[in-house]
């Protein structure tokens, strides 16, 4: 079996050995589902058949619910020595931290899976945009792998689980509105580079139902960027 | 698989953890490596085992060297403070190391029951590791280092937290084991070195300071034969005198007058034992004993790493 599969089985069943899963997914799907359904301008006030709103609310719930399984990743296998019973086994430093990226992903996946119900209700409630629907989720997915990618770099930096959260966290605010407000507020050049920056734009340029290379791109590159310098950091050891 | 260190070097800064250190370990050897806290044998099994980087000099497993990376699948390893995932059941856990070692997917039940029978597992298979005292969780660390029937056995201190009848179990296992495989083993208890291992290496700041079999060793430090005696019927001032005076006797200390014991050091390369014979069977005194005195090992060690 591929040592990447092996990492990535054992990962995903340790989110569900432990308490983690369980904790964020009842989070997750509860607050989305609260401000989806029942609070705010939710689907009923804004009386159109799309998840438009979930998006949104998804947007920012799985900004903090992604740093919070990813900091341990790395960070604990440090802190307990377990990276170096892990790492003399015959697996090499990049599969190790592929195999932890999957299995975030594939927990977020497990996630998302679970409001299928939101898009069948609404689509028996009215007309439903299918292939603007099919793109948000997955505009979710991508944006969900570019914050795990940071989570993994930033749990790969430090030994400590608060500080890889912490720290996250505040690389992802950057990307998830700060850049953004810089975009906004300059003009030219620089308005021009904060733009490409920002992942909030890429991520509406997705949800509202355009697949452009140039997002998928953006976000691929981030996980690729991000995972290499991971495994840098966990190579330099001793 | 023969494993061959070459001038291997690590450096923290500016201190030298480890400082161009050169031996060979041939299969079928158990290699003990002993050295006070922080000499360096822990850096060096972790360069053994390509965890760490190597700074200076090179290991060579089988004609290849380690620093490409493919050597993993033929080491088994046991890490100092036998680190686990806490949270996971021992037979889940012995599954996961199985299948990252690239055990075939059909012999990995067989190769964790084998385990499990071999380290003494059997009634606690099924509980979390977390929920495991020490001695079986080293127990688990071991059969995790042996998993996969490696070449070569690092073992970091293997038989901490063992109670003494599996000290003895492991030991044995080692044995065992060492007779087709090679082994390097890293231990604080020297009793345990002189049991296990068919030889001894000493480091000390990061330099090898002695290495050869416990007797050998014990030959090195302790120079000329010390052998205690005791004489009934003897006059114990005369005793002295006489046993002073003959030739291959180097120096008599009396130890219990009254008792008429001695301890004797023969000249260098001289055995005194027959000169004594004869000249109690001359006097007509009785040796009622006569101890050869050895050198302990932890002597040896003392002497080689206090300076």
């Amino acid at each position: 079996m591929n040592p990447v599969w092996t990492i990535t089985k054992r990962e995903f069943n340790s989110f569900f050995d432990s308490l983690v899963a369980y904790i964020l997914l009842f989070a997750f799907l509860g607050f989305s589902g609260f401000f989806t359904w029942l609070y705010g301008a939710d689907i009923f006030i804004r009386k159109e058949a799309d998840l438009q709103v979930f998006f949104s609310i998804a947007f920012w719930t799985l900004f903090f619910f992604i740093p919070a399984i990813t900091m341990r990743q790395l960070a604990e296998e440090k802190k307990t020595g377990t990276i170096e019973m892990l790492l003399t086994k015959a697996v090499t430093d990049r599969q190790v931290v592929v195999g932890k990226f999957l299995s975030c992903l594939l927990l977020v996946c497990v996630a998302l899976l679970f409001t299928l119900p939101y898009y069948i209700s609404v689509a028996q409630l009215g007309n439903i945009d299918h292939g603007a629907t099919i793109c948000g989720y997955f505009g979710l997915i991508l944006m969900s792998a570019a914050y795990i990618g940071i989570g993994l770099f930033a749990s790969s930096i430090t030994n400590n689980q608060i500080v890889a959260f912490l720290l996250a966290l505040f690389i992802g605010i950057f990307f998830h509105f700060i850049f953004n407000f810089i975009a906004s507020a300059s003009t030219g050049m620089l308005g021009e580079i904060f733009d490409t920056l920002s992942l909030s734009r890429h991520y509406e340029s997705i949800i509202r139902g355009v697949l452009d290379t140039k997002d998928i791109i953006y976000f691929l590159s981030i996980v690729f960027i991000s995972l290499v310098l991971a495994e840098i950091n966990i190579s330099k050891r001793g | 698989m023969d494993i061959s260190i070459q001038n291997l070097g690590k450096s923290y800064g500016l201190q030298k953890a480890v400082d161009g250190i050169s031996f060979d370990v041939k299969t079928g050897e158990i290699l003990g490596f002993l050295g006070p806290n922080g000499a360096g044998k822990t850096t060096t099994m972790k360069m053994i085992c390509n965890y760490i980087t190597i700074d200076q000099g090179d290991v060579i497993i089988g004609g290849k060297s380690v620093k490409t990376g493919e050597l993993k699948k033929y080491i088994g390893y046991l890490p100092e403070n036998n680190p686990l995932y806490l949270e996971m059941p021992v037979i889940d856990y012995l599954e996961f190391c199985a299948a990252l070692q690239q055990v075939p997917k059909a012999q990995i039940p067989d190769r964790v029951r084998q385990m499990v029978r071999l380290c003494g597992l059997n009634v606690e298979k099924h509980k979390k590791i977390a929920e495991l005292s020490k001695g079986y969780r080293q127990r688990v660390g071991l059969a995790q280092a042996m998993i996969h029937d490696p070449e070569i056995l690092i073992l970091d201190e293997p038989t901490t937290g063992l109670d003494p009848n599996q000290i003895v179990e492991i030991r044995e296992l080692i044995r065992q084991l060492g007779r087709q495989k090679t082994v390097i083993l890293s231990t604080h208890i020297l009793p345990e070195v002189e049991a296990t291992c068919d030889r001894i290496l000493i480091i000390n700041r990061g330099k090898i300071v002695a290495d050869g079999t416990a007797d050998t060793l014990r030959k090195q430090s302790q120079g000329q034969q010390v052998i205690r005696i005791k004489i009934d019927d003897a006059n114990t001032e005369s005793a002295f005198q006489a046993l002073s005076g003959l030739p291959s006797v180097g120096m008599v200390d009396i130890i219990d007058g009254t008792n008429g014991r001695f301890e004797i050091q023969s000249k260098p390369e001289m055995t005194a034992n027959k000169d004594i014979f004869l000249l109690c069977a001359k006097n007509n005194w009785i040796l009622s004993e006569s101890i050869p005195f050895e050198t302990k090992l932890e002597d040896i060690f003392r002497d080689l790493t206090l300076n």
